[in-house]
């Protein structure tokens, strides 16, 4: 019963990753955040039968994965464990779409396997570039770049408590499943009773954690404002790595470079 | 169940963003209004709980699965819905950053079917007119009950809703409603036995704490009309256009930057509610057959593909094009981690 | 420097539940004493000590801070004056960096960025924790966790430092380390505690607690022999007082 304590790890491991100081690391946080958004957006604005013109997309995740040193093993489980949904929606395309799209000499292939694929594809790219966002920005850092991009502080802080506490509560969450598991045989103690009186508990816990929270922020002097102090400043790196990325997305948006490529090695063979 | 970003349109994505976007500004407006400083650790450390709470599972008898809480309506019961409703978010946003649960972009959809739902609907005019003001345990438990499976079948249909508008999944409307309100009837079922539980448990334990929650939240139904009417607004506002936007420039982005304009007066009705009433019309109008991308289609339905069209000669250049990009991409990255090795 | 007193007079306490913790309390302790609270679970000892920076408010009594009492219109000059550690340090570390919670404190009485930033290294460096600045604090060890959360305390340059259950949740070699840095401080401290052989180290003097009353005060090596006493508050003997079972055997 190690589970909660696999997520706990797997969130742990992942803001580890956002110590490290890579050139991609040291970049300003908001210009990682805006360069991701537009990535997703750009990803997603394909039409749906798209999936060649998406291919070059790829080089984004790639080339933050090298230089921000990310373990691609790590990342692909981590992507594989998101699939579900996406798969679940998405494999009735290739059910509900029969409709021949693509011959590859003998090989049809109906359009709802291509926008099958193409869902796949999507999933890869903007799954990934938010786990690298953050592997390589680290979360409060993404917070902070929130703020400043202007969310409310409320839930840049309700964010940071969230996260800071996650560990606190999904330490005691596990303790206490596995102190129900020590004493559940065959099944029994894992019902509903357990489960309500367990969480009932939990809460009691957790709301008498806030009141000491609350006094412990009251003794260091906290009158309702939260203050950090945390200068973001931006460097001519920072704005040439939003621009360069920005300007390659819309290109590739534009067209479609491995048709071209495509056609062009066709024309040599020829 | 969490929308993705795979499924879902920059049109989609963006209006439910807008949305979800006004609200959270509007509800830490709000909050700062009325400003419990006790609230702020107890927001945080909530969230926290249904964080933890969720990784917590129980067996459902005689089928074999498992279930756990959802949250939201917990979290209105508790906090009220201002402050719920920026749990919510925040408890969602750390699932899509950490979990990739979701998506940045499909983030606004979740916060809406997760988050608005629950603490803004459910909540105060279910919720609170089967308890009102002096809970029993009987109240409560029919409170929770209705509430949590009515957010649960909103939200769900919140899913279906937004899957279908941006034409992604090939699933027709129906049919993926047929699948979806039925999952979450069961689910909501759970939700709320869970969260009546868990609420019954606090007030016979600590009764004070559910005294605590704001007595706004009374006052609620008249003050939430113009928010939500708002909220909608902006939503079929920034949906009808992004959507205009996409449908008579399939290639937007081209379109935006080579500044071509002129059309406006001629596709004007698409936006508003005229234009999505028109799309819906016309969608559902398509979905015995699934043909409507014929070249003969009408020209929104009909999308300019990468490699649409059954030529085999294009169709292998475009395979490929993709296999040599994948090499090239690959020769980059490797390259990059050469790199990076020498200078890390 | 008359701030470091703490004057407690007749000081009854009731929680809203209607349950009295504390009945009629009163003691004083003056600039520079090191003063153990020690007392079985549910004496009260924590209800008091959120006495003495206003988290709690009297209902009947007064809780002075050198020659100020504790009301809602001091708060800010107490908690300045008194810094409280709290048992789990989970509960005080609350930012996301060890700096940022360190930092809280002082960017919380207005100080510019400059003085904030000598004020954290300073109590970093005081607690040998400057390393740690840029961890969160989930990823400490407990008895770095601990030292985190006295220097997040120390940052404010407070008079008196109480702290609750200092030692729990220490590995020995780490318990050590705190009691020799906290013979170091030259602040009156107040420690409420059940190790009373880190109350042998530190405080020469004792307050026992017992069911919201003093039950005791005095000399902390005439306190710790009286073993009826100890016994009634649910104590014992600190070992060290107790005949080596080895060179003794019973």
């Amino acid at each position: 019963m190690g589970t909660i304590e696999n997520s706990l790890y797997n969130i742990g491991y992942l803001e580890t990753l956002s110590y490290q100081a890579t050139p991609i690391h040291r970049l300003d946080p908001r210009v990682k955040l805006l360069t991701t958004m537009v990535f997703i957006v750009a990803v997603v604005s394909f039409p749906k039968y798209a999936v060649g013109s998406l291919i070059p997309f790829i080089l984004y995740p790639v080339a933050l994965i090298a230089l921000g040193n990310v373990p691609v093993g790590y990342l692909g489980k981590k992507i594989l464990i998101a699939a579900p949904f996406a798969v679940f929606i998405g494999i009735f395309n290739p059910l509900l779409d029969r409709q021949v799209m693509v011959h590859l000499g003998p090989l049809a292939i109906s359009g709802g396997w291509v926008s099958f694929a193409s869902i796949m594809l999507r999933f890869v790219l903007t799954v990934s570039a938010a786990l690298i966002l953050i592997a390589v920005t680290g979360f409060h850092q993404v917070c902070a770049a929130l703020e400043r991009l202007g969310m409310p502080r409320v839930f840049a802080l309700q964010l940071l408590f969230l996260y800071r506490y996650l560990f606190v509560l999904g330490g005691e969450a596990a303790r206490m499943v596995r102190a129900r598991a020590l004493r559940s045989f065959d099944g029994r103690g894992l019902g509903f009773g357990t489960y309500g009186s367990l969480l009932g508990h939990l809460l009691l816990r957790t709301l008498d954690r806030a009141q000491r929270l609350h006094l412990a922020m009251l003794s260091r002097g906290f009158d309702g404002e939260i203050r950090l102090l945390r200068p973001l400043r931006l460097h001519g790196r920072d704005v040439g790595f939003f621009l360069g990325w920005t300007g390659l997305f819309v290109l590739l948006r534009l067209y479609n470079i491995s048709q071209w490529w495509g056609t062009w090695v066709m024309g040599l063979v020829k | 169940m969490h929308m993705a970003d795979a499924l879902i349109s920059p049109a989609v994505g963006g209006a439910m963003w807008a949305a979800t976007a006004g609200l959270t500004v509007y509800s830490a407006r709000k909050l700062k209004q009325d400003m419990d400083d006790r609230k702020l650790p107890l927001m945080g450390v909530l969230g926290a709980f249904v964080f933890a709470a969720q990784m917590i599972n129980f067996t459902i008898p005689a089928t074999g699965s498992s279930g756990h809480l959802g949250g939201g309506m917990i979290l209105a019961i508790l906090l009220g819905p201002y402050a719920a409703f920026l749990t919510m978010a925040s408890v969602l946003t750390v699932q899509a950053l950490f979990f990739a649960d979701g998506g940045l972009l499909a983030l606004g959809c979740n916060i809406f079917n997760l988050g608005l739902f629950p603490c803004f609907i459910a909540y105060p005019f279910i919720y609170k007119k089967l308890v009102g003001e002096r809970p029993t345990q009987g109240r409560i438990l029919l409170g929770a009950m209705a509430a949590a499976i009515l957010s649960l079948q909103m939200g769900a249909f919140g899913v279906v809703g937004e899957t279908w508008f941006s034409g992604i999944s090939e699933l027709p409307f129906f049919t993926f409603m047929l699948l979806m309100q039925p999952i979450h009837l069961a689910i909501g079922v759970v939700e709320g036995l869970v969260t009546a539980t868990v609420v019954a448990f606090v007030w016979k334990a600590r009764p004070e704490i559910l005294e605590m929650a704001p007595p706004m939240a009374s006052g609620a139904p008249r003050s939430f009309k113009p928010v939500i009417l708002g909220l909608v607004a902006l939503a079929v506002f920034t949906g009808g256009f992004l959507s205009w936007f996409a449908s008579t420039h399939p290639d937007g982005l081209e379109w935006a930057i080579k500044g071509v304009t002129g059309k406006e007066e001629v596709q004007a009705p698409k936006t508003g509610a005229h234009g999505v009433l028109a799309a819906l019309q016309e969608k559902l109008a398509f979905l015995p057959d699934y043909d409507f991308r014929k070249p003969e289609g009408e020209p929104e339905a009909k999308k300019e593909e990468s490699w649409p069209d059954v030529n085999p000669g294009k169709s292998l250049a475009g395979v490929l094009g993709a296999v040599i990009t994948l090499l090239l991409v690959g020769a980059i990255g490797f390259g990059l981690k050469k790199y990076a090795g020498h200078h890390g | 420097m008359s701030h470091h007193i703490i004057d407690i007079d007749d000081l009854y306490y009731s929680y809203p539940d209607g349950n009295q913790v504390l009945k009629g309390i009163s003691f004083r302790i003056t600039h520079g004493e090191k003063v153990a609270l020690v007392g079985a679970n549910g004496a009260g000892k924590s209800t008091l000590l959120l006495q003495f920076n206003g988290c709690l408010l009297p209902e009947a009594g007064r809780v002075r801070i050198g020659e100020m009492p504790v009301t809602k219109k001091t708060l800010k000059h107490v908690r300045r004056t008194v810094g409280l550690i709290f048992q789990d340090p989970d509960d005080q570390l609350f930012m996301p960096m060890v700096y940022d919670d360190v930092a809280f404190g002082p960017l919380n009485l207005g100080l510019t960025p400059e003085e904030v930033d000598r004020q954290v290294m300073q109590a970093l460096a005081a607690v040998g924790a400057v390393h740690l600045k840029d961890r969160p604090p989930y990823h400490l060890s407990g008895g770095e966790k601990r030292a985190v959360a006295i220097a997040a305390v120390l940052s404010l340059a407070p008079a008196i430092l109480v702290m609750d259950e200092p030692s729990s949740n220490l590995d020995p070699k780490t318990r050590r380390q705190l009691i020799d840095l906290l013979k170091t401080f030259e602040h009156s401290l107040i420690i409420a505690t059940h190790d009373l052989d880190l109350v042998l180290d530190l405080c020469p003097r004792t307050l026992v607690l017992k069911e919201g009353r003093i039950a005791a005060d005095g000399p902390t090596r005439m306190i710790m022999q009286d073993e009826e006493l100890l016994a009634s508050c649910n104590l014992e003997k600190p070992l060290r007082l107790q005949g080596c079972p080895v060179c003794h055997p019973v």
